[in-house]
């Protein structure tokens, strides 16, 4: 294949979309430009923020290092795609009321890695949780509302109406 | 915004067909793997190859499986996580599920291959950095320039072989399988790698590694431990892999002690083998090993954290790997 365009097919939150792009456009350049799917975002570039997160076939990757001509037939899931009929996942909606978002160009990227791994993992651990987001930076919340909100969706996930306890509310007695 | 070079774009479907494509493709052709390390590098434009040859179709290369000696074989695509997470691996060799779970960080793991990691580009704070950085204070010999800026009267580059499996499996005495135009050889790790910053690799240009060879593992125990600043992302400002074999009542037959993180390969310390072998791995012997370590080891100033720091870093290192085999008896 000579530089230059090329034609994909690529099956984007459930819809196959072709697509024509410069070959050597990553996944996020391709997303963002060719798709319209602003909603992953573009930080460093380089691997070393996490905020470029998509899952393939389920799995957390950063589309800043993933050529498309790759991954055609894989499922690749945005965030655009993490809602459903039913409203927002349960991860997002732990996220909005616990304030684990603050400026959030982290969260889509937290997101999708969270719901990956409660998908994986129905019951981390905090210790699980660290680890599973230690490829996501957040400049601005400092980690425990995220750890929280994950820690609240999976319990919610499992089943039974769980609320956010005070102490995740409000911070500590 | 860091966009890659263009590139022209293969996808094999066999290893054989992998090698066909590389030689007859352009001299600065590279292979790629999960593109966890060339792809920045190729954003920085340390590498800027006219084509490359993805290895993401080709199935044989990916996998874990039983060796016949007893060992295990790793595929050189199979990624960091499907190692780290193997049966098999966790059970017989910890010491390499840890390793990769020191790599990066899981989502990088999810991307990154073991052989990408054992070919890993050697590191440099003048060098890891985007093209606009290095032209400002002009470019270093690595890529575009001429001086070395760690040591600038040196004829050579000193950037530093990073890559947190290598001290381990060269420890461990692990091989690779190489195939090239002109057929598959075999060679231990220790074997793949120059003292040179530029040309780091003993490997033909086309040769494509294949698969890991992990020894039996019987009689022997083998640990890796790591410093860096933070507990993801980070790569070693030291990194240490430590094998030994014991006889039946404890007495170490043989042994290896292999420093990463500090030179232009990874540096396997004599004198840390013979101040264990013959002994039980008492007190003693661990401080004479881990003190032939730090006399080996010379970093230079061009990682993260100080080089007095890193240098002394390296007894209390050594001393902790040795102190894993014996803790693990
Ligand atoms: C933010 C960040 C942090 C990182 N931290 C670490 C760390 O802590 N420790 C660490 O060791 N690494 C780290 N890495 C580097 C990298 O992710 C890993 O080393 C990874 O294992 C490289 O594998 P890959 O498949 O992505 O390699 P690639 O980028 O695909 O390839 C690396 C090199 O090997 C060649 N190559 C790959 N496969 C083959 C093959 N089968 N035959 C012949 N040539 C081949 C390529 O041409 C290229 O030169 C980090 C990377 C990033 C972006
Ligand atoms: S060691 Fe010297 S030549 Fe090598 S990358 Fe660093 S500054 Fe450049
Ligand atoms: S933009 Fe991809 S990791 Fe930062
Ligand atoms: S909410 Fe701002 S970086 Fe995470």
């Amino acid at each position: 294949m000579q530089p230059g365009l090329v034609q994909l097919t690529l099956t984007v939150n459930g819809e196959r979309r072709a697509v024509t792009a410069p070959l050597h456009h990553t996944l996020l350049e391709v997303l963002r430009e060719e798709l319209g799917l602003t909603g992953t975002k573009h930080g460093c570039e380089l691997g070393e923020c996490g905020t470029c997160t998509v899952l393939v076939d389920g799995r957390p990757v950063l589309s800043c290092l993933e050529i498309p001509a790759a991954l055609e037939g894989r499922e690749i899931t945005t965030i655009e795609g993490m809602e459903s009929a039913a409203g927002l996942h349960p991860l997002q909606q732990a996220f909005a009321e616990l304030g684990a978002a603050q400026c959030g160009y982290c969260t889509p990227g937290f997101l999708l890695a969270g719901k990956a791994l409660i998908d994986e993992k129905p019951a981390p651990n905090r210790a699980e949780i660290v680890e599973a987001l230690g490829g996501n930076l957040c400049r601005c919340t400092g980690y425990l509302k995220i750890y929280e909100a994950v820690e609240l969706a999976a319990a919610r996930m499992r089943g039974g109406r769980v609320e956010a306890t005070p102490e995740a509310l409000y911070g500590g007695a | 915004m860091m966009r890659l070079p263009p590139f022209e774009y293969h996808a094999p479907a066999s290893a054989a067909e992998a090698v066909a494509v590389k030689a007859a493709a352009a001299p600065g052709a590279m292979y790629v793997a999960g593109g966890t390390d060339l792809y920045p590098n190729m954003k920085r434009r340390h590498q800027e190859p006219e084509a490359l040859i993805s290895l993401h179709r080709v199935a044989e290369l990916r996998g874990i499986e039983e060796g016949a000696d007893g060992g295990l074989s790793i595929g050189a695509t199979t990624s960091l996580t499907e190692v780290r997470g193997h049966p098999r691996i966790r059970a017989s060799y910890p010491a390499l599920a840890e390793a990769c779970r020191l790599i990066s960080t899981p989502i990088l793991q999810n991307m990154g291959t073991l052989g990408g990691n054992l070919l890993l580009d050697t590191r440099c704070n003048y060098y890891d950095q985007n093209y606009d950085w290095r032209k400002s204070i002009e470019f270093c010999m690595k890529k575009d320039g001429a001086i070395c800026w760690v040591a600038p009267s040196s004829p050579r580059c000193w950037a530093v072989q990073s890559a947190d499996s290598v001290p381990l499996l060269v420890a461990m005495g692990a091989e690779v399988d190489l195939l090239g135009p002109g057929g598959e050889r075999r060679v231990p790790v220790f074997a793949l790698y120059r003292d040179d910053g530029i040309v780091y690799l003993a490997k033909q240009r086309d040769e494509l590694l294949t698969r890991v060879h992990l020894p039996a593992p019987n009689g022997w125990r083998a640990t890796y431990r790591k410093v860096r600043r933070r507990g993801a992302f980070d790569f070693p400002v030291l990194g240490v892999g430590a094998w030994a074999r014991f006889s039946p009542d404890g007495i170490v037959e043989d042994a290896r002690v292999v420093l990463g993180g500090i030179g232009s390969a990874p540096e396997v310390v004599a004198g840390a083998a013979e101040a264990l072998i013959g002994g039980s791995l008492d007190d003693a012997s661990i401080q004479a090993a881990a003190q032939a370590a730090w006399k080996t080891g010379r970093p230079l100033d061009n990682t993260d954290f100080t080089i007095s720091w890193r240098k002394e870093m390296i007894r209390p290192t050594v001393a902790r790997a040795l102190g894993d085999l014996r803790d693990s008896r």
